[in-house]
């Protein structure tokens, strides 16, 4: 054997972590190509409105009633949950505004991603794992249709629209969730409630934390999309691609949020 | 020969010579698959690429549309370098191709007329009256006019070949691939579909690549043939010639595929035999099914095909 071929022995012994890893790595990498590649496609018109309205309604529109019972019970629980320590430090009023922020900058546009993260995400995985699995993509490929435009940016910009949507939505129940519990527990109007919303909540409160889920929107189309797109293995590839577009596009939301939440509070510092 | 459909290309070649050329393909992935693979395909000739389970047909086919990119050597589509193309050099070449999946790969959450009109929007400047009625022509060419409005779901596995052929042809290209076109398909179904690949290639008059390893539907739609066998091809020329050819692989692929052969020669007595046609023909309308056998000429019987195999 040549001096510069590598025998078993040479491998590290803890081979597994190390495929680990490296897996960890060629993802990341091939997401990072797979992004640029959205930008390349963003700057060739003409885009597929069709398409990418017929993708609304299949993520935006399907998920609607999922975003209203989630924005609610957000509202509900918050409520229920901040009002003893509330009322132990005199703080009672400020419920409505306590919640309308907490919801506003973090519960409803985290956890409407990371729950269309599962739902639109995986969904996204199998449709297009399936398309691979069954050589619809790349009958698209030969025929010169460009499957990437049409089956990745159609779906990537739907979920980019559709989540400040749906998270707007989710923001606006959950304070009638909260109302609903605050009517209960001390009989306040409706019209007091909103008041007092209106009058704590600033700018700064709703408009980062709406932003911030276009980039989850991306990120839930993008991992989807790649993670469908490069399935391999048939129809257990399918089910693999499905799990992994789910949990990484979650993993990724919330290590992003940590970023998003550091450049919020520089931009607008308490 | 007058070709049904005359509509306007986006993007056509009209240069003359041999439409792809291969030279000295080579491409591995755990482990080598193609070793030096070469062939030239001519305007209007059938070629069939026979060889066993995993020798490297279909890859071949991948190669010439670019969805694979060789380790060594060239392909040229009508003397253009595609193996070194972009993305959009391989779009322009692949306009002029057709592909028949082995699972027809049919968009399923369209109808088949979407299936075909999504073709025609991409590659022609008809408007929607004339794209319906290509559309119309393509499917009654495979003898599913009725399917137009029914989801691939919806057909059989020999229906499901047909609309994928009628896809392959509506764009008018100059070269079709088929990839195992009969495999998965019962003997009658499968006769029926080599046999649909003749007739569109009289009518048509376009190259065709029959990726197969079925020796009796090699005989009856193509030419010429080419036997890949270990990354190599161990037999290039006229299909006829394929029994003197003295290679030992050859000879025990030819010799499995006789008994195959007889299999099928049974089943078909059995079945004329009994005088009432199988569900399957029924369901697709078959016409004039024809034992496997060299591609005949117009008036010529498949008697010789007996010979060949026998």
């Amino acid at each position: 054997m040549a001096n510069d071929e590598l025998s078993e022995k040479d491998l590290p012994e803890d081979v597994p972590a190390v495929k680990r890893w490296t897996s960890g790595l060629v993802l990341l990498g091939g997401l990072w190509l797979f992004s640029m590649r959205f930008l390349k496609t963003l700057a060739r018109p003409p885009y597929e409105f069709k398409e990418i309205v017929r993708q609304l309604n299949a993520i935006g529109f399907r998920s609607l009633s999922l975003v209203i019972v989630v924005g609610i019970v957000i509202g509900a629980v918050l409520t229920m949950q901040s009002r003893p320590t509330m009322i132990k430090f005199g703080a009672e009023a400020y419920i409505p505004v306590m919640v309308a922020i907490s919801s506003m900058r973090e519960l409803s546009p985290v956890l409407i991603s990371v729950i269309l993260a599962g739902r639109v995400g995986a969904g996204i995985g199998a449709e297009l794992g399936s398309m691979r699995a069954t050589e619809q993509i790349d009958a698209m490929d030969v025929a010169a249709l460009d499957p990437y435009k049409l089956l990745v940016f159609t779906r990537v910009m739907a979920c980019m629209i559709a989540l400040p949507l749906l998270t707007i939505i989710a923001d606006l129940v959950s304070l009638v969730g909260s109302w609903f519990v605050e009517r209960i527990e001390s009989g306040m109007a409706l019209s007091h409630f909103i008041q007092t919303v209106i009058n704590g909540v600033e700018f700064s409160d709703y408009l980062p934390g709406i932003a911030k889920t276009v980039f989850f929107g991306f990120v839930i189309g993008i991992v989807g999309c790649y993670e469908g797109y490069n399935s391999t293995g048939g129809t257990e590839g399918v089910g693999r691609s499905a799990t992994d577009a789910a949990v990484t596009s979650s993993l990724l939301i919330i290590l992003l949020d940590v970023v998003f939440v550091k450049v919020t509070l520089m931009l607008w510092p308490y | 020969m007058i070709h049904p459909f005359h509509h306007q290309k986006k993007n056509g070649t009209n240069e003359e010579g041999p439409l792809v050329r291969i030279e000295h393909l080579a491409i591995a992935f755990e482990k080598p698959v193609l070793r030096d693979v070469s062939l030239d395909i001519h305007k209007g000739e059938t070629v069939a690429v026979l060889g066993k389970s995993g020798s490297g047909k279909s890859v071949l086919l991948k190669l010439i549309v670019g969805l694979l990119v060789p380790d060594a050597g060239k392909i040229f589509y009508r003397d253009k370098e595609i193996t070194s193309m972009d993305e959009f050099g391989l779009m322009e070449v692949r306009s002029n191709m057709g592909f028949l999946f082995q699972g027809a790969a049919l968009f399923d959450s369209m109808t088949i007329g979407q299936n075909l009109d999504l073709f025609l929007v991409k590659h022609t400047d008809l408007e929607a009256p004339e794209r319906e009625k290509k559309i119309s022509e393509a499917l009654e060419m495979v003898q599913l006019k009725d399917a137009i409005d029914k989801m691939p779901s919806d057909l059989s596995g020999g229906m499901k070949k047909r609309a994928g052929l009628a896809r392959a042809i509506v764009i008018e290209p100059e070269l079709i691939l088929y990839d195992e076109p009969t495999t998965g398909l019962d003997p009658l179904t499968a006769s029926s579909i080599a046999e649909l690949i003749v007739t569109l290639q009289q009518r048509l008059g376009v190259a065709s690549l029959v990726v197969t390893h079925d020796l009796p539907t090699a005989f009856t739609v193509s030419d010429r043939a080419m036997m890949l066998n270990d990354g190599y091809a161990v037999f290039e020329g006229e299909i006829e010639k394929l029994q003197h050819s003295g290679d030992e692989f050859l000879l025990e692929y030819l010799a499995a595929s006789r008994l195959d052969r007889e299999r099928h020669d049974k089943l078909v007595q059995i079945h004329e035999g009994e005088q009432h046609p199988a569900p399957e023909q029924n369901q697709e309308q078959n016409g004039n099914r024809q034992p496997a056998g060299p591609k005949p000429e117009h008036g010529q019987s498949h008697e010789t095909d007996k010979k060949v195999l026998t």
